[in-house]
């Protein structure tokens, strides 16, 4: 192992997750003010298992995965909080040190495929450059291993599309290259931007199903982002919910999307079509998010929420702990279980 | 402002006589030249990509009928066809009773407007939303000169917009009032058939299910026949009557939005219903199954010979590769079709009798 000194140096005690992350803010300076992007999350994620990430564009989801990462912009920059991979906290890490995790323990899956390839390097060598360079194979050893990887994420004919660029490949196809370069290094995480949003329903069902049977069988963990509920339920055990760059609920993906126990979470589930439940109108979540330079005081989804009380609009909402395992941020969230028990979600 | 005759403001009246389809269109098809012209000229021979490729589909008055299926399917080519903003090479389209010519008069472009899937470079970014309709008003008489403004107002209004949006201009909105513009533009003309291409794809959850309400409220108050072009089915099942599915430039199965989910007859249809994420579905279940509908749809460039989906369909048999499967009614429900020669038991009698081989 090439980062031998770095699982030496951790005293933390063994636990179950790949991946925690406490406390992690993450800051962006504009000219109109500091954008806090992230305010706050904490997550785990358990070996082998998927956990889903959603909320609207502005929520802070994908900041939250870059900094795990370690590819902020340039303007941003993690002001507090740890990223504990296999015990090791990345956050004071140098750049060297992060480039020997990136690829061999933690890797990342974009959402556009076409624009996170190389257009005019064959795919094979793309696949087989990570192992190059982190594992150090021989040119044919890593090519051996590109092809293999090829016929692992279902790539058909794979010895003759090794040599194949991105645009000879159909939009499944390209996010097939980006799991095979992502698994290329044996990681113990992906992280997963959309990476199913820009397909066809037929494409992303192939893709979903793909990952969710590499978690089960090379027990890699994940993290999906999607602003897409349903897709969530069909690969993730565990979800959280953001908004406003907080976590606002957080628990086991059934719990959570069939019966919420936040306002903001049921707000989604209720303003999505679904196909299984059919609705005579949508009920959509009225107003827009909150600018993150000034965010609401007390609860961030106040402004916008049906249940509001006075203690709403002054009172900080930390995600805090429920029986079964799950936890959510509102203060009032019997309400929430009133309305779900009113007009169950799926009945 | 022109001066001229605005007898045309009250075109938006809708002859109730006949109780046919509203618009019909038969035997359209669209192609594409690609591949160098030069080299064409030279071997006389041009590469043509058919994206529609004979559809017949009938729009009925005061429906929502959706017209779903992958990307490259040809749905949106067929929108811009019917919107007489692409010509199509063959087949005509009847609007009321009165068959449209290639090249349209003012009044009949007025009666049929498209929303675009994308409110971000869909709208001039130079216009302000009151230009932006004052010209079209202007261009087409739809109300006197100076009323124009009374006329826009009341729009706006209509699609929840304010009368203050009229001075501003697209890039002080958001993605759904952008997305709100978009459709009062349509509907400046009065149009009687409204085609919406993707319209809330592009917009974050928590607005799309704003201008699905929207449109489902415009419809009931306008009596506006809709053809919404979706790959999202669960926003199909949410708004539309009937369901039309397509797939490399054909119409492979229509019926009743109830009748399409509960009883699919095409295999791309079940395909594409079995693909569709449910909040109910079970990761470890998914890890387990094969695919809803396995492959890619090929190349329009390569269309396989007799039916076009037997690449992909778990129940192609050598008939499915010597037959091209039309598009047949359900024997007593001609309301449900499909062109599948196992759709309504096996192999549907009349689509190889009738000699129906259409070698490609």
């Amino acid at each position: 192992m090439t980062d031998g000194d770095l699982t030496a140096a951790a005293a933390g005690p063994a636990s179950a997750n790949v991946l925690e992350v406490s406390d992690l803010h993450v800051e962006i300076s504009t000219r109109r003010g500091v954008v806090r992007a992230v305010d706050g999350v904490s997550l785990q994620v358990p070996r082998g298992e998927a956990v889903g990430l959603v909320g609207e564009s502005g929520s802070g989801k994908s900041m939250t995965l870059r900094a795990i990462l370690g590819v902020l912009p340039p303007e941003a920059k993690i002001t507090a909080g740890q990223i504990r991979l296999d015990g090791v906290d990345l956050v004071p890490l140098p750049g060297s040190a992060l480039n020997r995790i990136r690829g061999p323990k933690l890797s990342m899956i974009f959402q556009e495929p076409m624009s996170a390839l190389n257009p005019v390097m064959r795919v094979g060598w793309q696949i087989a450059e990570g192992p190059r360079v982190h594992l150090g194979y021989s040119r044919s050893k890593a090519a051996e291993l590109a092809v293999e990887l090829m016929r692992r994420v279902g790539i058909p004919d794979a010895e003759r599309r090794f040599k194949a660029y991105p645009h000879e490949f159909s939009g499944g196809m390209r996010q097939r290259v980006m799991i095979a370069i992502a698994l290329s290094c044996d990681p113990e995480i992906i992280l997963c931007d959309e990476p199913t949003t820009a397909l066809d329903v037929t494409i992303q069902d192939q893709i979903l199903r793909l990952l969710a049977r590499l978690c089960r069988d090379s027990g890699v963990s994940l993290i999906f982002v999607t602003h897409d509920l349903p897709v969530v339920a069909q690969l993730c055990q565990q979800v959280a919910v953001m908004y406003a760059g907080e976590l606002v609920e957080r628990g086991a993906v059934h719990d959570v999307l069939l019966d919420p126990r936040h306002p903001y979470t049921l707000g989604l589930v209720r303003s999505a079509p679904d196909v299984e439940h059919v609705r005579d109108s949508l009920v959509p979540i009225p107003g827009s998010p909150p600018s993150l330079v000034h965010p609401p005081s007390g609860c961030r989804f106040h402004p916008r929420c049906p249940f509001v009380e006075e203690d709403c609009r002054v009172q900080p909402t930390p995600l805090r702990q429920l029986p079964g395992g799950r936890s959510t941020a509102c203060l009032h969230y019997e309400r929430v279980v009133e309305s779900v028990e009113a007009e169950r979600i799926v009945p | 402002m022109t001066g001229a005759p605005s007898g045309v403001a009250s075109a938006g009246a809708i002859s109730d006589a006949g109780t046919g389809p509203l618009l019909s269109v038969s035997g359209m098809s669209v192609s594409f030249a690609v591949g160098s012209r030069l080299a064409a000229r030279i071997k006389h021979e041009q590469r043509m990509l058919r994206a529609i490729d004979g559809v017949d589909l009938d729009l009925r008055r005061g429906e929502a009928l959706a017209l779903v299926g992958e990307s490259g399917s040809g749905k949106s080519t067929f929108a811009l066809a019917l919107a007489g903003l692409r010509p199509a090479d063959r087949g005509q389209i009847t609007f009321d009773g009165r068959v449209l010519p290639s090249r349209r008069s003012k009044s009949d472009q007025r009666r049929i407007q498209v929303v675009f899937q994308d409110p971000y470079s869909s709208l001039n970014p130079r216009l302000t939303v009151g230009g932006m309709l004052r010209e079209l008003i202007r261009v087409h008489h739809v109300v006197p000169a100076g009323e124009a403004d009374a006329y826009c107002a009341q729009l706006l209004t209509l699609v929840g917009l304010g009368e203050d949006a009229m001075r501003a201009y697209p890039r002080q909105f958001s993605g759904g009032q952008r997305q709100r513009v978009a459709i009062a533009r349509a509907l400046v003309l009065r149009p009687e058939v409204l085609i919406a291409d993707e319209p809330v794809s592009a917009l974050d959850v928590s607005v799309q299910a704003t201008i699905l309400n929207l449109l489902a409220e415009l419809r009931a108050e306008l009596g506006l026949t809709l053809l919404l072009i979706s790959h999202n089915l669960a926003v199909v099942r949410h708004l539309c009557d009937r369901v039309a599915v397509m797939y490399l430039g054909r119409i492979v199965e229509v019926a009743p939005v109830g009748q399409l989910f509960s009883d699919p007859r095409h295999p791309y249809t079940k395909g594409l219903l079995a693909a569709i994420p449910r909040l109910t579905a079970n990761p470890a279940e998914e890890a387990e199954g094969g695919p809803a509908v396995a492959g890619d749809m090929p190349s329009a460039l390569r269309i396989p010979v007799g039916c076009r989906f037997r690449t992909r369909c778990p129940i192609a048999q050598e008939l499915c590769e010597r037959a091209d499967p039309q598009l047949l009614a359900e024997p007593g429900n001609s309301g449900h079709q499909a062109a599948c020669h196992f759709a309504f038991g096996s192999p549907a009698p009349a689509a190889s009798a009738n000699g129906s081989v259409q070698p490609y």
